[in-house]
């Protein structure tokens, strides 16, 4: 434990944003997170708090790690695991999600994980089943559990994070993990830097986002993390920026860019997957303050801290006072 | 000093009598294996060290290991709040290993049904005993302990506080009737 906790937490229905946590229950989180990774190492690495609940991994946008991510953590925690993925769903033959979730209601569905390009659909869910609904991304809104492995990745490397500084580099206009990571960090006491070409660098930001218009001023700064986000291939045909070569030049982890982050001993980070050669150089990924590996550990004991945490509304019986003893 | 309605159970005095009793018998139940104490956080684990420091000045290396129990219990779904994780620590092999096992009040079983789940998660040990300093009564399963300090009539709704030194600043054991008697 970095800082001084309650020893018990309140437990909520769903996690659909980090805006909507205090920072004690963020740093509960991430205190939970860590135990539960120490379970890895183990030679059961199943643990059965969740044991005879069902997680459904409800998916209207494709992605295979976020996905696989939640279906370990879950079963780590012995519950029982459904992925429904749009491809092979009947919103394709025109169900409406409403629909969607009525029919998986009458499943008996404990937790339901949902993605969805639109922002707004996981609380819409949540608003109409008794499940614990959890934020997998939605648009450009949130990411919240990539928020919570991402800040439990960084406190491994450093500890504490009150006073340490992340710089976040790309589209932050469009980036749900810029906006969730970057609200994760601010509340944890650290400082945010962000770079970005200018058509990418959102009109609405928070105060406390420190923008830059140069790497080589960001990076004078003195960053302890570089955060760098994907770049969404798709973006490119929406002329955001001229080309992926020019990308790279101006806002690419380049050969030099790394010298001077290596030289500095800052971490660099990664939400996955990685455009080589676009967003950050090979050699990145075998230098050893690369934290993208780890991010990808993590991801497992942050979602399941998060699935020990929520409490589904269809399991809540009048509350008792801590019967075991 | 102790508010009016708590009754003294055990004084500072009485419990170093009884860990050193309990020691003695796990030392005498025991004079070959390799042994192992592990207790149940939170009081579990203090009472589990102290009993592991007797019988080290006995003994040649005797095992040390802590439990925390929050992931295996029965009642998850129903608490409103839930308990920050400590995390287990078992730094030894489980498998073939004689454990003695430690919590600091023994109720309704529960807590301990949990523990042996998850010890068995760990590998299959040769044994494992009970060793509590208190026994209430009130059991809902059937397990009973092996090594006892003091056995206590309690109403069902009595509160039993156990304190030690480390983290509550004294030693005693104290007893605050509930509101409802049977």
């Amino acid at each position: 434990m970095i800082q001084e906790l309650d020893p018990r937490m309140s437990r909520r229905k769903d996690l659909l944003d980090i805006e909507s946590l205090t920072r004690d229950e963020l740093l509960f989180l991430l205190d939970t997170a860590r135990p539960f990774k120490e379970l890895f190492t183990r030679s059961v690495k199943k643990v059965p708090a969740l044991r005879g609940k069902t997680v459904l991994n409800l998916f209207f946008e494709p992605s295979t790690r976020t996905r696989a991510s939640f279906e370990i953590a879950a079963k780590r925690l012995s519950a029982d695991v459904t992925n429904l993925s749009i491809a092979q769903s009947s919103v394709v033959k025109g169900e409406s999600i409403l629909d969607t979730i009525e029919t998986m209601q009458s499943m008996k569905v404990d937790y339901m994980v949902v993605r969805h390009s639109a922002s707004g659909v996981p609380a819409f869910v949540a608003k109409h089943t008794p499940a614990a609904v959890i934020n997998a991304g939605d648009g450009h809104h949130a990411h919240p559990t990539q928020a919570l492995l991402d800040t439990f990745t960084m406190q491994e490397a450093v500890g504490d994070l009150r006073g340490r500084k992340v710089l976040i580099v790309g589209d932050i206009l469009h980036s749900r993990v810029c906006r969730s990571v970057s609200t994760a960090a601010h509340k944890l006491g650290m400082e945010v830097g962000v770079f970005a070409p200018a058509t990418l660098i959102p009109n609405g930001r928070p105060d406390y986002m420190k923008v830059f218009t140069d790497f080589g001023a960001a990076l004078a700064w003195q960053p302890d993390f570089v955060y760098l986000l994907r770049l969404q291939l798709e973006r490119q045909a929406a002329h955001f920026f001229p080309s992926l070569r020019e990308y790279h030049n101006i806002f690419g982890l380049t050969r030099e860019r790394f010298q001077i982050c290596s030289d500095q001993g800052m971490y660099i980070m990664h939400p996955g997957p990685v455009n080589r050669g676009v967003e950050l150089v090979d050699e990145v990924l075998t230098y050893a303050r690369c934290l993208i590996n780890q991010q990808v550990e993590n991801g497992i004991a942050a979602r399941m801290a998060v699935l020990y945490w929520l409490q589904p509304a269809t399991t809540v019986l009048p509350m008792e006072e801590d019967a075991i003893a | 000093m102790t508010p009016d309605d708590q009754v003294t159970l055990l004084s500072a005095g009485d419990i170093t009598n009884k860990l050193e009793r309990m020691t003695a018998q796990i030392h005498e139940a025991h004079p070959d294996d390799p042994l192992a104490c592990v207790g149940i956080h939170t009081r579990g684990a203090i009472l589990s060290q102290r009993v592991h420091a007797l019988l080290s000045s006995k003994r040649d290396k005797v095992e040390h290991g802590t439990l925390d129990i929050a992931l295996y219990r029965d009642d998850l779904d129903n608490l409103g709040t839930i308990p920050m994780i400590k995390g287990s620590d078992i730094p030894f092999q489980v498998e073939g290993a004689h454990i003695v096992l430690f919590d600091d009040v023994l109720f309704t079983g529960r807590t301990i049904r949990a523990a042996l789940d998850e010890l068995m998660d760990y590998g299959r040990p040769a044994k494992i005993e009970l060793a509590v300093l208190i026994d209430r009564g009130h059991r809902e399963l059937p397990i009973a302990p092996d090594y006892l300090g003091q056995r206590i009539e309690t109403a069902r709704a009595a509160h039993i506080r156990v304190c030690f030194q480390e983290i509550d600043g004294r030693d005693g054991v104290f007893l605050r009737e509930g509101e409802s008697l049977p």
